[in-house]
Parts: structure tokens; C-alpha cells; sequence
């Protein structure tokens, strides 16, 4: 699933030698332009001062990077679990399996909830995107996608609309409607379009605008009307697998995490990262930000949970056990950031107490790894995805 | 970074370490005291993690069933 054309999103005519070539972008007196690798190469060399060499930015780069962890290290004088020594412990929880959707043909891969706390959409390998009542069960919507493994899907904010993609390096979006004699496909728009598989995707704080994280390793905001690329993220070193908007209240940020290990914190006005994390030992399979926005969790293949506070620019806890082996591929936080439930590719979900660190339930239940979850919006339950072709919520 | 590393490349690496190497930090004690905060201020409200009244969480209701 892996295949490298990473760091390219757009292929055409170069802004300096005028040949079709694949393009990155290069900035110039803080001018955006498309640049072929060639020409990229040869404005790097000429920008060299005296006594610049490829060794000598390495070297400037590696001890850079060592004075970046000596600051962060300055600030560490405790740990998390620490300061949380003196909150009570959480009591036994029960959680149970409320409700069961059945319905898909093949693995579910993604899900969303709607706004209305109530309805939910999902995707899974055999390209069929569904949008569920969960109090009833009922199948509302369903749509087939032209591409198997629809491995992002996200619900608009309005609740009138949904978007989806998958192997078709594509994002679409389907207005909902309940008239019978129109079909949701034919008012399908696309709007992304990258040059690898789409991993994840999210309406912005409106209908208008959607950002997408793709494995060609770039992350970008779509205008939906128009389908206009408004700003690209380029920095990852690898696949983008998941993404998360700050909550509204603290600005225009949003997280990514990939297949280069690393967790990246960008700005969406300027397309710059602003923070970057690589702490685990590999994939970043899912993150999602603390309720207050201050912090972001995310899940791995390195079968541990680590949790990043923004303003000390450092990892504060990980949620690990000697006993669990297998990756996390999805994490969200419960309405108040104590709890932060991880599904694992074990079958199970595991529910961990964020301030001290330490697993306060396992749910089972699915028959095959889980590999969505989220809490609805009122945080009155939460909803996981599973390889097992069905979804569960949980209350 | 791989040996096959571009000047170019390196050279926005060099730029962005310098940017996130200016970013203002505040202590980890700090930072926790603040999340712990968070947590405790809106527990109250979290579903999940206190439960509710029997009846007013919509998942939970005891749904009819008919009997045929």
C-alpha cells in the first residue's frame, strides 16, 4: 500500500524552465512557486553561501536538532502521571456494546458522526459508504464508490452532505437527500485530487472547505464549490495516515501523523509546520487533540499511545503494557480529555486514565482488528469500526 | 536523513529546525497542572466517564420490543 511518489502532488509545467515536469513547491522572497527537482536543486546550490557544502548543512541540521532536544529537555521537570498522583483514581467502568451495525460486505475502515450526535457514516473495502441511524440501526443512505478500500470518509458539519475516498487518490463529496427518485452518486463533486490513496479527510469548521491527508506524503485544504487547491502541506517524510482539526476555539492548526513516525502540528493560513514530534518507533496511525486543544494523543504501530502537550513542545505520557503487542490504529478522548480510548489491532479497545497513565478497562467484543473509533459529539457514546464488517456503540 | 539527501532539501530541513526551535515552551509541570484542569472542570459533564441519569443517555434506554 506503500508506494512511494511521496512528496509530489502536482505534475506540469515547471515556473522556471517551462518543462512538464512533477512539481514541488519552493519559496522565493515568501513567493509560493512550482519548481521541477532540477531547477529546485540548482536554485539550493546557487542560494549556498561561502563555505556552505552538502556536510556542512548536515552538520548545522544534526546539531540543530540536538539543541532543540536540549531546550525541550530543560522544560521536563516532571512527569504527568506525577502531578495527576494526587487526583482519584477512576473506578470500574462498565461499558457495553449498545448497539451493532451490521450491513457492510467487507472491512470497515473509517466512520464519522454527524453533529445531530446521532447519525453516523462509514466506509469500508468494498467501496460501499453507508450513513446509519445509530439509535435505530437503520441504513439512511448508501452509496457505492468506483474505487474498493474507501479508507477516509467524514460527515459536513451542516449534516447535509458527506465525503469519501479511498484508492481512487480522490476526495468526493455527496450531498444527502432523502428524495427517492434522485441518486446520491449523481450529485457526486469531486474535489482532492492527489497522486496517491487518500488516508483521511474532514470538513473544516463549514461545508466550504476540506482537508485531506493522502499517502503521496502531503496533507492539503480543498475549496469544495470550486475544488481549488487552496494550501498544501508538504513535510512529511512518508505516507500522511490520519489528521485532526484543533478544536475551533484555538485557531487554525490541525495535526497529522504518518508512516515517517512523526506527528506534525501545521498552521493552515501560512502551510507551514509548526511543530513536529518523532517519538515512536513507528507508523503513526491515528491522532486527535486533547478538548481543550492544548494536547493531541496519538495512536501507533509501535503498540503504545503517546500523549503531546503543545505548549511544552514534548511527548507527556505514554500509554503502553509490557502486554500489549499489537499497533493502536485509532484514538479519541472522551468529553473532558480523561479518558482516551485506543483500538488495537488485537480485537480489542483499550480505555486508558490520560493523567495517570495507566489502562483502566479493556472492551471486547469485535471479531478482527478494530481500526476506527470515535466519541460522538456530546460524548455520550463512542463508536468503533472493525475488520469484522461491522460497527459497535458503546455506552 | 538519507546520504541521497539534495542541498535543497537540506537546506529547507536547516530552515524549518530553526523555526521550531524558536517556539516558545512553558515547564511540563505547568503544562500537566493545565491539563489536569481541563479534566477536572468538565468531568462533570463527561458522559462517559461519570454516566448519567438512567434514561436520559439515548443508547441506553431499554428499546421496546415487540412481541409477535
Amino acid at each position: 500500500m506503500c508506494d512511494q511518489t511521496f512528496l509530489v502532488n502536482v505534475f506540469g509545467s515547471c515556473d522556471k524552465c517551462f518543462k512538464q515536469r512533477a512539481l514541488r513547491p519552493v519559496f522565493k522572497k515568501s513567493q509560493q512557486l512550482s519548481y521541477c527537482s532540477v531547477c529546485a536543486e540548482i536554485m539550493a546550490t546557487d542560494g549556498l553561501h561561502e563555505n556552505e557544502t552538502l556536510a556542512t548543512l548536515k552538520s548545522e541540521a544534526e546539531s540543530l536538532k540536538g539543541k532543540l532536544e536540549e531546550e525541550r529537555a530543560k522544560l521536563h521537570d516532571v512527569e504527568l502521571h506525577q502531578v495527576a498522583e494526587r487526583v482519584e483514581a477512576l473506578g470500574q467502568f462498565v461499558m457495553k456494546t449498545r448497539r451493532t451495525l451490521k450491513g457492510h460486505g467487507n472491512k470497515v475502515l473509517c466512520m464519522d458522526w454527524c453533529k445531530d450526535k446521532r447519525r453516523i457514516v462509514s466506509s469500508s473495502q468494498d467501496g460501499k459508504v453507508i450513513v446509519w441511524d445509530s439509535f435505530t440501526t437503520n441504513k439512511e443512505h448508501a452509496v457505492t464508490m468506483p474505487c474498493t478500500w474507501v479508507m477516509a470518509c467524514a460527515y459536513a458539519p451542516s449534516g447535509c452532505a458527506i465525503a469519501c475516498g479511498g484508492l481512487d487518490n480522490k476526495c468526493s463529496v455527496y450531498p444527502l437527500t432523502f428524495d427517492k427518485n434522485e441518486s446520491m452518486a449523481a450529485k457526486k463533486k469531486s474535489v482532492a485530487m492527489h497522486t496517491n490513496y487518500l488516508s483521511a479527510c474532514s470538513f473544516t469548521n463549514s461545508d466550504m472547505q476540506i482537508l485531506t491527508a493522502s499517502g503521496d506524503g502531503t496533507c492539503a485544504l480543498w475549496d469544495v464549490e470550486s475544488g481549488q487547491l487552496l494550501q498544501s502541506f508538504h513535510g512529511h517524510g512518508a505516507d500522511v495516515l490520519c489528521l485532526d482539526l484543533a478544536p475551533s476555539e484555538t485557531g487554525n492548526t490541525f495535526v497529522s501523523g504518518g508512516c515517517d513516525k512523526k506527528s506534525m502540528v501545521w498552521d493552515m493560513r501560512s502551510g507551514q509546520c509548526v511543530q513536529a514530534f518523532e517519538t515512536h518507533e513507528s507508523d503513526v496511525n491515528s491522532v486527535r487533540y486533547y478538548p481543550s486543544g492544548d494536547a493531541f494523543a496519538s495512536g501507533s504501530d509501535d503498540a503504545t499511545c503517546r500523549l503531546y502537550d503543545l505548549r511544552a513542545d514534548r511527548e507527556v505520557a505514554i500509554y503502553s503494557k509490557e502486554s500489549i503487542i499489537f499497533g493502536a490504529s485509532s484514538v479519541d478522548f472522551s468529553l473532558s480529555g480523561r479518558l482516551l480510548f485506543a483500538g488495537y489491532n488485537d480485537y480489542t479497545i483499550n480505555v486508558w486514565d490520560v493523567l495517570k497513565g495507566a489502562r483502566v478497562s479493556i472492551l471486547f467484543g469485535h471479531e478482527n482488528r478494530v481500526s476506527t473509533l470515535r466519541v460522538s459529539p456530546d460524548g455520550t457514546a463512542f463508536c468503533s469500526g472493525s475488520w469484522d464488517h461491522t460497527l459497535r456503540v458503546w455506552a | 536523513m538519507s546520504s541521497g539527501a539534495s542541498v535543497y532539501a537540506l537546506q529547507r530541513l536547516v530552515e524549518q529546525l530553526k523555526l521550531e526551535a524558536g517556539v516558545e515552551r512553558i515547564k511540563v509541570s505547568q503544562a500537566a497542572a493545565e491539563l489536569q484542569q481541563y479534566c477536572m472542570q468538565n468531568a462533570c459533564k463527561d458522559a462517559l466517564l461519570v454516566g448519567v441519569p438512567a434514561g436520559s443517555n439515548p443508547f441506553r434506554e431499554p428499546r421496546s420490543c415487540a412481541l409477535l
